[in-house]
């Protein structure tokens, strides 16, 4: 084994009386890529960021390539080396390519001699990796895949050994997270360390050397990549084994509850997000869509629940039309029997400075049981809110608590049970497993089958192909606005993958 | 766990901030008198003396307090909205035209206990009209209700300027305010009650406002927690995304929240014009407006924190007021900074040593736990 490039030797971290690290001891050798797992909350991410001198740990050291580093600041973290690629992309939009790069290591004040320099040396960076994109191209330009292309190039520039990815794959399609894991390997070829933060245990297999496992702030495992499985893997996550493929039985679709026909939808600068969509769900089924983040997915469920305006087409709820081409009421669809359960829980699905409670009954709080005349009934809400803390067990279970307080999976569950057992006819789901911890995962998929098989028709969203591949009866997949083709649930991974890069050839599929 | 810092227990929260904010803000205003080489703590001591002490001192300092509980109320309502009403001034500045027109209407037919309740009403409907159209213009089309509050301020100003001088005014006066009220239209003093207490009072402007002021700070609490309406104005507050998810229209929340705001503006009215001169003059309101936004900055928008801090502000206005007169070397306008020292460190810097008193609770709790458990073993 080569010698370690980062050495990490009983870090502990505490935030208030939560320990999100507990002694970690890791070596992760140089030239290598190294994967690291975890639930949400398991102190990955914690992790990272003591490395990258975002935090500091209570106690413990840390050794870059032999020697210990005094990692204060992300400048301490890059002068030793480190680079950092975000989930959220770090970069200014309508700057380009080259002016990102050099941002804040210009060097000198003179900008043109800088871009100058730093032209040849990403002329180099490219050739030697892989890492293709234009210079001159404007970053809000580019899809997400380039501009991921530079945040790396970004860190190698400020010549960065050790590259650090959070949850890199999050907004890639299937075919842009092959292309990156090809410059990963081709990075490890050159010498460059590599750590792969992820909760898709595929994407370990498939691109990582070794692999270390955390759970509640501890690091409970390292293997080798080759001498493990990803059934290990889970349950060493999660402690205990888990139903990866949900257990279902066939559909038995009924009437059509949801019907959409010819629906358009333009954003507020009048780009056109949903292009002429037509679809129905029936009772007792699930129908997915799939998709790349920022393809109308978002837009459509938004539309039919009544948030946002369409420009044209009809949508017609369990036989009675609904208008949505004028400001509709989503208190109003709810009272027609749809339910739905936002993409973003944070900003839409919850309120989070409220108490559990209070959010229990978000939408539906001018329902008669939650009401005295004007006032609020908060004996029957707080009984309402306990009782479904109960039967979806919620945790903690104390329905005064603040609703930040709550883990995602928690907070996901919260909304659940609040749009689920309301008895809807239709059910949409935005992005249900999002930020969710495996354990929740589970609980969440059962319900949705559960719901299914009750006779509703459910319309689901997701950018987790596997998880629509493992729940929905018919695929619907969306590119750019428009649903560019229909499978049924034994669709291959790849079949979906080109659909959703927008490459409909089931000939070439096969 | 993304957040480095504990939460802190509600005492630390709305007990020892507002507390370290208020005594930073009197370190510095120690310091300003020092400058002009008087001695701070004769000066801290003549102000809360002139605020405390006596019945005299104390019935002053609960006048001012009212006007400012009404205008705290005002402000802390819209913040629940997410809205930031900076309009109180000119919507309590209204709300007075509201009060004097049922008085000179009624005074001499009606008793004070019904013109009160009328006059409440006027003051109310003034105000919340003078919100109206701010909250018409953010709703529907997107204006920025702190501009356009602030913009209404000077128009009010303006406006009650023109009805005092050309409208309101008794002929062959030469003051710009309307006449003197009736017995009718005066509120009854409150100064008994101070007296009840073995506090002598010569004369003061004390009066049943105050209550109405209390009920009010009452009846925004039942709204705001326990109404279906605070419970959508709190989820706009929060998050307008998820008020629209929950079909709360933002047309009528908005224009709702701004019509109690600018209602509880203006029945500040109630308290100078009604209860103490018996007639409208004008610039009655002297700030007033403003002052709420400090009271509810420094309230948490809670009601509970309001009437505290509406009394802190009257006890700087009333005691400021004594200071002035005992100190030479303190003008006036030194009372002014002072009083703008409290509003920077208690409202406007309202966060800034909250970090700092977080990382020291997150500091001291693992190791206080550790000593109790000792001290248990």
């Amino acid at each position: 084994m080569a010698e370690a490039a980062i050495e990490l030797i009983g870090i502990n971290k505490s935030f208030g009386a939560v320990q999100a690290n507990r002694d970690i001891n890791l070596a992760i050798p140089a030239g290598t890529i190294h994967g690291i797992v975890g639930e949400n909350g398991a102190g990955k991410s914690t992790l990272m960021s003591i490395l990258y001198g975002f935090y500091q740990a209570d106690s413990g050291e840390i050794r870059i390539g032999g020697k210990p580093a005094a990692i204060k600041t992300p400048s301490d973290a890059i002068a030793a080396g480190i680079g950092m690629v975000h989930q959220h992309f770090m970069l200014v939009q309508n700057f380009t390519v080259i002016e990102n790069v050099i941002l804040g290591a210009e060097g000198q004040p003179l900008l043109k001699t800088s871009i100058a320099k730093a032209r040849s040396e990403l002329e180099r960076l490219e050739r030697d990796y892989g890492l293709e994109v234009n210079p001159d191209a404007v970053v809000e330009e580019l899809p997400v895949g380039l501009q991921q292309r530079v945040e790396i190039l970004k860190a190698l520039f400020r010549g960065a050994d050790i590259l650090i990815l959070d949850e890199p794959t999050g907004v890639l399609t299937p075919a842009e997270a092959d292309h990156l894991f090809r410059i990963l390997r081709q990075l490890k070829e050159e010498g460059k360390t590599i750590v792969l933060i992820t909760h898709k245990l595929r994407e370990i297999m498939a691109v990582t050397d070794n692999v270390s496992v955390m759970r509640q702030g501890a690091l409970v495992a390292t293997r080798k990549t080759s001498e493990t499985t990803v059934e290990e893997l889970a349950e060493l996550m999660v402690g205990r084994r888990v139903l990866l493929r949900v257990e279902k039985g066939t559909a038995a679709p009924g009437e059509v509850l949801l019907s959409v026909r010819n629906l358009t939808v333009k954003d507020s600068r009048g780009v056109t997000m949903v292009d002429n969509v037509s679809f129905d769900v029936r009772a007792g089924e699930i129908v997915g869509i799939a998709g790349v983040a920022g393809n109308g997915q978002s837009e459509l469920l938004e539309t039919i629940s009544g948030i946002r305006v369409a420009v044209s087409g009809t949508v017609t709820l369990a036989g009675q039309p609904i208008d949505l081409t004028s400001e509709a009421d989503p208190g109003e669809l709810r009272e027609r029997g749809l339910a739905h359960v936002p993409e973003d829980r944070h900003h839409m699905g919850l309120v989070l400075a409220f108490e559990e409670n209070e959010n229990a009954i978000l939408g539906y709080h001018d329902q008669s049981h939650y009401l005295r005349g004007p006032f609020l009934d908060i004996e029957a809400i707080r009984d309402d809110a306990r009782e479904k803390i109960g039967k979806y067990d919620i945790r903690p279970s104390d329905c005064r608590l603040k609703t930040a307080n709550f883990s995602g999976g928690n907070q996901q569950k919260i909304v659940l049970s609040r749009e689920m057992e309301r008895d809807p006819k239709v059910l949409i789901v935005g992005q249900p497993t999002r930020g969710v911890d495996v354990g929740a995962i589970e609980f969440i998929h059962r319900r949705l089958i559960d719901m299914r098989d009750q006779g509703k028709a459910v319309l689901l969203v997701s950018v987790e192909l596997d998880e629509i591949r493992s729940l929905a009866d018919r695929i619907l997949v969306m590119f750019a606005g428009r649903i560019v083709g229909e499978r049924g649930p034994d669709a291959t991974e790849r079949e979906c993958g080109l659909l959703m890069a927008g490459i409909d050839n089931r000939e070439a599929a096969e | 766990m993304s957040t480095p810092y504990a939460k802190l227990p509600a005492w630390a929260d709305y007990g020892l901030i507002p507390l370290v904010n208020l005594l930073v803000a009197f370190i510095v205003a120690g310091l300003v008198v020092l400058l002009v080489g008087e001695n701070p703590f004769r000066a801290a001591a003549i102000l809360v003396e002139g605020a405390f002490g006596g019945g005299q001192a104390i019935a002053y300092t609960l006048y001012y307090a009212t006007s400012f509980i009404f205008t705290g109320l005002a402000v802390a309502v819209a913040f629940h909205c997410g809205l930031f009403n900076i309009g109180g001034e000119g919507q309590a500045y209204v709300g007075g035209l509201g009060v004097a027109l049922i008085c000179l209407s009624f005074d001499g037919t009606f008793p004070w206990w019904i013109n009160f309740p009328l006059a409440t009403l006027g003051a109310a409907a003034a105000g919340a009209l003078w919100a109206l159209i701010p909250a018409y213009l953010q709703a529907k089309r997107g204006s920025h209700i702190v501009i356009t509050t602030i913009m209404f301020n000077f128009i009010a100003a303006s406006l009650m300027v023109y009805l005092l001088v050309d409208v309101l005014k008794p002929a062959g006066s030469m003051a710009p305010q309307t006449r003197t009220f009736l017995e009718g239209g005066q509120l009854p003093k409150l100064n008994w009650v101070i007296e009840a207490f073995g506090l002598p009072i010569r004369s003061a402007p004390f009066n049943l406002s105050f209550l109405l002021a209390l009920i009010a700070a009452f009846l925004v609490w039942v709204l705001i927690w326990r109404t279906r309406l605070g419970y959508e104005i709190r989820t706009r507050g929060h998050s307008p995304r998820a008020a629209r998810y929950a079909g709360i229209g933002e047309t009528r929340i908005i224009i709702v929240t701004m019509l109690i705001s600018g209602a509880l503006a203006g029945m500040m009215a109630l308290n100078p014009v009604m209860g103490d001169q018996g007639r409208l003059q004008l610039d009655f309101v002297t700030g007033a407006g403003f002052v709420g936004i400090a009271v509810a900055l420094m309230g948490r928008s809670h009601p509970a924190g309001i009437v505290p801090a509406a009394i802190l502000f009257g006890m700087l206005y009333q005691g400021g007021a004594e200071l002035a007169f005992e100190m030479p070397a303190i003008s006036r306008d030194m009372i002014v900074i002072i009083q703008g020292l409290v509003i920077l460190f208690a409202g406007a810097l309202e966060n800034m040593f909250r970090p700092y008193i977080q990382t020291i609770f997150a500091s001291l709790k693992p190791r206080s736990a550790g000593l109790a458990a000792e001290k248990g073993g």
